[in-house]
C-alpha cells in the first residue's frame, strides 16, 4: 500500500521514505471523519424531524390532556365559548371520511391499475399511465376547490335533494341522509377525498403489479386462464402484502389531508348523524381554528394533532412494513 | 388424459372475464372523465381570471383590482430557500443511508422514519415548525414557512439519493478508492456525479411537492397583503391566497383563487415533466 501510494500522482511523500512500510493516508482523507460525521448529522436530522413533531405536539397538548384525560377523545362537546373540548366528533368523521374514500376509490384505482397492466392497447398505455402520475401530482387544494365550487352545487342539485326525497320516512335510509342538502358534508367529502386519493393509489398499484415477473403472467394466460383469473389468482396475489400497503398509504393521505375536506366539509364539530350532515375532520378543525385560536383552545387543537399524528404513524407505518416486502 | 372443459364451466369462465374486463373498463372511463373535467375546471376558471395583472399588483382587498404578485414572489423565495435547505440535509442523508448505513440498525430505522415522514400529514408539520419558531420569536415569518416546506422535501431527496447512488456498481467506488481517493472526494466526484440526473429528478419531485402545499404554511408564514422582499416578517404565497379567497363570498376573489391554481398546478405539472424527461435520460442510458 505504502509503494503504491507513493507514486500516486507522481508526489514523493517524505513521510514514507523516512518510515519506510508506514501507511499513508491520501491528502484530504483528514476529511473523510468529518464528511461522515456531517451525513450521519443529516440523517439524525430527519430522525429529530420526526421526534420534534411527536414532542412538541405532546407539549403543546398537554395542558388539555391533562385537564380532560381520556374524556379528551370520548367527548362529543367541542365549545371554544366554556372551554371544552371534546374531540369524538373530529376524530370520528376524520376515521369515516377517510374509510368512506378509500371504499370509493379502491375498486376505481384497481380497475385502472388492472386496466393499465393487462388490457390497454400498448399505444395508449405509456400516454394514460403518465397522465395518471401526473395527475397524482396535483396540489390538494386544486381538488379542494373543485368541491366547492363545481362539485358541491351540482352534488346538491342532482344527488343529495332526490335522494333524501326518495328515503321511504322512518327507515334507516332517513337517518343515513339526513342533513342540510347544500352540497357539503360527510358524503362529499369522502368522495372529494376519493377523487384526491384516486390517481396515487392506481399509480402504486399499477407500479407493483409492474414487478410482477413476465413468466407468472405469461404462464398463468398458457395454461388458459381468462384475464380476470390472471389478475386475481395470479398477479394480485402475487403482489398481495404491497397491495394492501399501497391501500394504507393513500389511507394515511386520506386521514392526514386537509385542502380537500376543509373546503367542502361544512365546518361543524357535532357528532355526525347523517352522510350529509356538516362534519369537521382533525386536520379541517387544525386549519381552521389555529390562528385564531389561543390558550386552552389552541391546546386542544394541539392535541387534536397529537391525535392525527397516532393515527397516521400506525397507519403508515404499517404501509412501509408491507410494501418493503411486497411479496409473500 | 385431457379431459374437456364442460361447456358451462367455459361460459362462465368467459361471462365473469367479460364482466371483470368491462369493469375495467368503464372505471378507468370514469375515473379519466372526472380527471378530465376537474383540469377543465381548472384551465376555464383559470384562464378567465389571467391577465397581466396578476403578476403586475399585489392581492386586493374586496372590490378592488389587483393581482398576485406578492403571493407569487413570496411562493418563489421560500420554496427557493427551502430547496436549499432539504437538498443539502437530503443529500448528505440519502447519502449517509447509502454509503455509510450498510444494514446497520440505526440505518433501518432512519430509513423507516424517512418513508413514514414522506406522506406524514403535512398539517402536523406545520404545527411543528409553528411551535418551534412562530411562538418562541414572536412572529410569522417567510423562514418558518421555509423551514416547514424543507422538513416536507428532505424525506423525497433523501429518498432518491439513496435509491440512485444504491444503483452505482460497487466496482465504480473501488476504481476510485483504488486511485488513492479519500471516501468522500470519491462520493463527491465520482459517485455524486454518475447520479446527478437521478438526484436532480429527486430534487424537482421534492420541488413540485411543496409548492402546492398550503397547509404547513397556513401557521407559519401566514400571509401578507403587500408586496415584501423581507422573509423575516409575514410572506404571501399562492396556496395560501387560494386558501383565503376561495372561501371568502366575493365573486372578484374567487377567480383570482382560480387563477393562482391555475399558476400553481401548472407550475407543479410543468416541473414534474421536467423531473420525468431527466429521469427518462438516466433510464435509457
Amino acid at each position: 500500500m505504502s509503494d503504491t501510494a507513493r507514486t500516486v500522482a507522481g508526489r514523493a511523500f517524505t513521510v514514507a521514505d523516512t518510515h519506510p512500510g508506514r501507511r499513508i493516508s491520501p491528502r484530504g482523507s483528514a476529511f473523510d471523519y468529518a464528511f461522515q460525521a456531517l451525513c450521519f448529522a443529516a440523517a439524525t436530522a430527519l430522525l429529530a424531524s420526526l421526534g420534534g413533531v411527536l414532542i412538541s405536539l405532546a407539549i403543546g397538548g398537554w395542558p388539555v390532556l391533562s385537564k380532560f384525560g381520556f374524556g379528551f377523545l370520548t367527548g362529543k362537546t367541542w365549545d371554544p365559548v366554556r372551554d371544552i373540548y371534546g374531540a369524538a366528533g373530529p376524530i370520528v368523521d376524520t376515521i369515516i371520511t377517510s374509510l368512506l374514500a378509500l371504499m370509493l376509490s379502491l375498486p376505481i384505482a384497481g380497475g385502472v391499475a388492472f386496466f393499465l397492466t393487462e388490457l390497454c392497447p400498448s399505444f395508449l398505455r405509456r400516454p394514460i399511465g403518465t397522465a395518471v402520475e401526473l395527475l397524482a401530482g396535483i396540489p390538494s387544494i386544486v381538488y379542494g376547490m373543485w368541491g366547492l365550487f363545481v362539485f358541491a352545487p351540482v352534488f346538491a342539485a342532482k344527488i343529495e335533494i332526490p335522494l333524501m326525497g326518495m328515503a321511504p320516512p322512518g327507515s334507516i335510509w332517513e337517518t343515513l341522509l339526513s342533513g342540510i342538502p347544500n352540497g357539503s358534508g360527510i358524503l362529499s367529502a369522502s368522495i372529494i377525498l376519493a377523487i384526491m386519493i384516486l390517481p396515487f393509489m392506481a399509480a402504486t398499484l399499477r407500479e407493483l403489479l409492474n414487478t410482477v415477473p413476465p413468466q407468472v403472467r405469461e404462464s398463468a394466460y398458457g395454461l388458459g386462464a381468462t384475464t380476470a383469473e390472471v389478475v386475481m389468482k395470479v398477479t394480485l396475489p402475487y403482489v398481495r402484502r404491497g397491495a394492501v400497503g399501497a391501500v394504507m398509504l393513500g389511507l394515511g393521505r386520506a386521514l392526514g389531508e386537509t385542502m380537500a375536506v376543509t373546503f367542502i366539509i361544512g365546518n361543524s364539530h357535532d357528532f355526525p348523524k347523517g352522510l350529509f350532515d356538516s362534519g369537521a375532520t382533525i386536520a379541517s378543525t387544525i386549519a381552521n381554528e389555529f390562528n385564531e385560536a389561543s390558550g386552552l383552545q389552541a391546546s386542544a387543537l394541539i392535541a387534536l394533532g397529537l391525535v392525527l399524528f397516532v393515527l397516521t404513524f400506525l397507519v403508515l407505518a404499517l404501509a412501509r412494513l408491507l410494501l418493503r416486502n411486497p411479496e409473500g | 388424459m385431457a379431459t374437456r372443459a364442460s361447456p358451462v364451466v367455459v361460459a362462465r369462465r368467459q361471462a365473469t372475464n367479460a364482466v371483470f374486463v368491462g369493469f375495467c373498463f368503464l372505471v378507468t372511463a370514469i375515473a379519466l372523465v372526472a380527471l378530465a373535467l376537474i383540469l377543465w375546471s381548472l384551465v376555464a376558471q383559470g384562464a378567465s381570471g389571467l391577465n397581466l395583472h396578476i403578476f403586475t399588483l399585489d392581492t386586493p382587498a374586496a372590490g378592488s383590482v389587483g393581482g398576485l404578485r406578492n403571493a407569487i414572489v413570496g411562493s418563489l423565495m421560500m420554496c427557493a430557500l427551502a430547496m436549499l435547505i432539504a437538498v443539502a440535509v437530503g443529500v448528505l442523508a440519502g447519502t449517509w443511508l447509502s454509503e455509510y448505513a450498510g444494514s446497520s440498525r440505526y440505518g433501518s430505522v432512519i430509513r423507516f422514519l424517512n418513508d413514514v415522514l414522506l406522506s406524514a400529514p403535512s398539517i402536523l408539520i406545520g404545527l411543528f415548525v409553528y411551535q418551534l419558531l412562530v411562538r418562541p420569536f414572536h412572529g410569522f415569518s417567510g423562514f418558518a414557512g421555509a423551514v416547514a416546506l424543507a422538513i416536507i422535501a428532505v424525506p423525497v431527496i433523501t429518498r432518491t439519493t439513496e435509491d440512485v447512488l444504491k444503483l452505482q456498481p460497487t466496482s465504480l467506488r473501488e476504481a476510485g478508492m483504488a486511485l488513492g481517493s479519500p471516501f468522500w472526494h470519491v462520493i463527491r466526484t465520482i459517485l455524486w456525479r454518475a447520479s446527478a440526473s437521478g438526484m436532480i429528478t429527486g430534487a424537482l419531485l421534492a420541488f413540485a411537492r411543496i409548492s402546492g402545499e398550503t397547509a404547513p404554511l397556513l401557521f407559519t408564514a401566514l400571509n401578507n397583503q403587500f408586496f415584501s422582499w423581507n422573509m423575516t416578517k409575514p410572506t404571501a404565497s399562492l396556496p395560501v391566497v387560494i386558501f383565503n379567497d376561495a372561501l371568502t363570498p366575493y365573486p372578484d376573489l374567487n377567480k383570482l383563487a382560480w387563477a393562482a391554481a391555475l399558476l400553481t398546478a401548472g407550475a407543479v405539472l410543468a416541473v414534474t415533466i421536467l423531473a420525468r424527461v431527466f429521469s427518462k435520460e438516466r433510464r435509457s442510458s
